[in-house]
């Protein structure tokens, strides 16, 4: 089956989701990635949703964080301050999945202002329940399309820390979790080589070249030793992806592609 | 005892200028009609406490009510900015609004801090981000018996909160269920408390552990059925999710969005006749 790139990054980023995990999901591509992974290789993960369902089993993909489909699917519904309190800081999240507007090279992200903050060039919408699940998750994944503007050489805000100024920065930081394991995108997976903590470029998604990927980095990106290509997605996987997203826009009355 | 009264008399009564305000609702049960309210009876200098600023905020920013917003997220849920809240940071329009910007768990620790009475909540948050060197209300504190270093942020003690729910009864007992958000922790954090409801009824009927606010710890319930458009209210209504679509286009220009101010707000004398220029217009579309 043909594929877009958009697809490849999705089902890349679901296959990174072990069954049975329990997952702290951001709304968007994160959502999308974790339920995907739920329909195919990992039916038993968990997914909580920082509007306070625990185990939610979306039918459709939820336009937003609250969506009534979250609540009606979960296994049990608390308030978003026990989301926080005791799930999230009570160390029961193994993965903190987010998306992003700007990353750097050692996976810090920004979504609060691009230029400075006082005069900003662009208003993001800022932290949302982003800093404290990079900050608690065991590991953290994040999925954004790759573009230079994107994949910046400096950010301009750290809204959520990643691994900081790399090195041992979490660990000074006093950080409980490990901090983002791969960033995946519609070219390529990065993640972060052993001791300096820079996100460099382990595997291509099939007919990505080196040159695309350098093309889409603000910083002079690197090569692991051994780059190996992704998988192409499989019709199993591909099937689901396409049928979650119809549902999805029908049920939100949206174009189909919209969802 | 909360008294039964119109959403009106009650905005009048509990909401005065310069008062700080939470309406709360984490994109479920989002207290619109009471937001209309505020902006129709032209209350200013306020205050603005909430998670996600969402329409609400929007609305109530662009029409010059807020002096201040303190947020966590801002954006329009699945659909992109909040242009009247960007037109106020960025351009100050309509006039100069001084933002306090912190994270979900920081504003929701906060509330349960503020609805607990005590000065300030204790997270861990913060380490390595740059949000504590833009808001000088982010600090740290110590712990006294292991030494760890953790996040204080001073509890949200609201002058008013405003939430909506699904059933009163006559009393004026709220039961709400469903994606619950801060609201039981924003209404108890508050001073005066509005809960604006979609019907009131004889019985509750509220399982054992369900969510439920006492009369006694409320101002005022009102009946506003539909009250929380365009969020949902679980058992009642959907998403609408065309009208989050379209706001987009109605806020992102200046014009436009006085024009709807006021044709919808100003032009409206409470929600029942704001649902049915809506719903008019819609029909005629």
């Amino acid at each position: 089956m043909t594929y877009t790139t958009n697809e490849m990054m999705t089902v890349a980023a679901a296959r990174r989701l072990k069954n049975g995990s329990v997952c702290f999901v951001g709304i968007g591509l994160p959502s999308k990635a974790a339920n995907l992974a739920r329909l195919t290789s990992s039916p038993d993960v968990v997914l909580i949703y920082e509007s306070g369902p625990i185990g939610a089993k979306p039918n459709v993909l939820p336009l937003s964080i609250g969506d009534g489909e979250l609540a009606e699917t979960a296994d049990t519904v608390v308030s978003t301050s026990e989301i926080f309190r005791y799930w999230l800081q009570g160390g029961r999240v193994d993965v903190g999945f987010l998306g992003a507007a700007q990353v750097d090279r050692f996976g810090n992200i920004n979504t609060t202002v691009v230029g400075s903050y006082d005069n900003p060039k662009v208003r993001l919408p800022g932290a949302g329940g982003a800093p404290e699940i990079a900050g608690s998750a065991k590991q953290v994944l994040i999925i954004l399309k790759q573009s230079a503007r994107a994949f910046v050489n400096k950010l301009d805000f750290i809204t959520s820390v990643g691994h900081g100024e790399g090195g041992d920065s979490r660990k000074r930081l006093g950080l409980p979790g490990a901090g983002p394991v791969g960033i995946i995108t519609d070219l390529c997976i990065m993640e972060p080589e052993a001791g300096t903590h820079e996100f460099v470029v382990t595997t291509l998604h099939p007919g990505v070249t080196r040159e695309q990927v350098i093309a889409a980095t603000g910083w002079e990106v690197r090569f692991a030793e051994n780059v190996v290509y992704s998988a192409e997605p499989t019709e199993t996987e591909l099937t689901a992806l396409r049928d979650l997203e119809a549902r999805t826009a029908i049920a939100h009355g949206q174009a189909p592609g919209e969802a | 005892m909360a008294e039964i009264l119109s959403l009106h008399d009650a905005v009048k009564q509990f909401v005065n200028d310069g008062d700080i305000v939470a309406l709360e609702g984490f994109t479920h049960l989002i207290p619109t009609a009471a937001g209309h309210e505020i902006i129709r009876q032209g209350k200013k200098d306020l205050t603005l406490v909430r998670m996600t600023p969402d329409l609400i905020y929007d609305q109530l920013i662009g029409a010059g009510c807020a002096k201040k917003l303190i947020f966590s997220w801002g954006g329009n849920p699945g659909v992109g900015s909040l242009h009247r809240l960007r037109d106020a940071v960025e351009k100050q329009w309509p006039h100069a609004m001084e933002i306090e910007e912190h994270s979900h768990a920081d504003l929701a620790n906060a509330y349960v801090a503020g609805a607990s009475g005590l000065p300030f909540a204790v997270l861990r948050a913060y380490a390595g981000s740059d949000l504590p060197k833009v808001n000088p209300m982010i600090k740290t504190v110590t712990c006294p018996f292991t030494g760890e270093v953790l996040a204080a942020v001073p509890a949200v003690r609201p002058d008013i909160t405003v939430i909506h729910a699904q059933k009163a009864d006559r009393k004026g007992n709220v039961l709400l269920w469903g994606i619950l958000g801060v609201q039981k922790e924003a209404a108890l954090a508050a001073k005066r408390c509005i809960v604006t409801v979609e019907e009131i009824v004889d019985d509750l009927k509220a399982p054992m552990n369900a969510c439920v606010l006492p009369t006694w710890a409320l101002s005022a319930v009102c009946l506003v059925p539909g009250g929380a458009h365009p969020s949902y209210a679980h058992g009642y209504y959907e998403r609408d999710n065309r009208f989050y679509q379209a706001w987009d286009a109605i806020a992102r220009d200046r014009d436009s969005f006085a024009a709807w101010i006021a044709d919808y707000i100003h032009g409206t004398a409470d929600f029942n006749e704001f649902k049915a220029r809506l719903a008019s217009v819609s029909e005629a579309q």
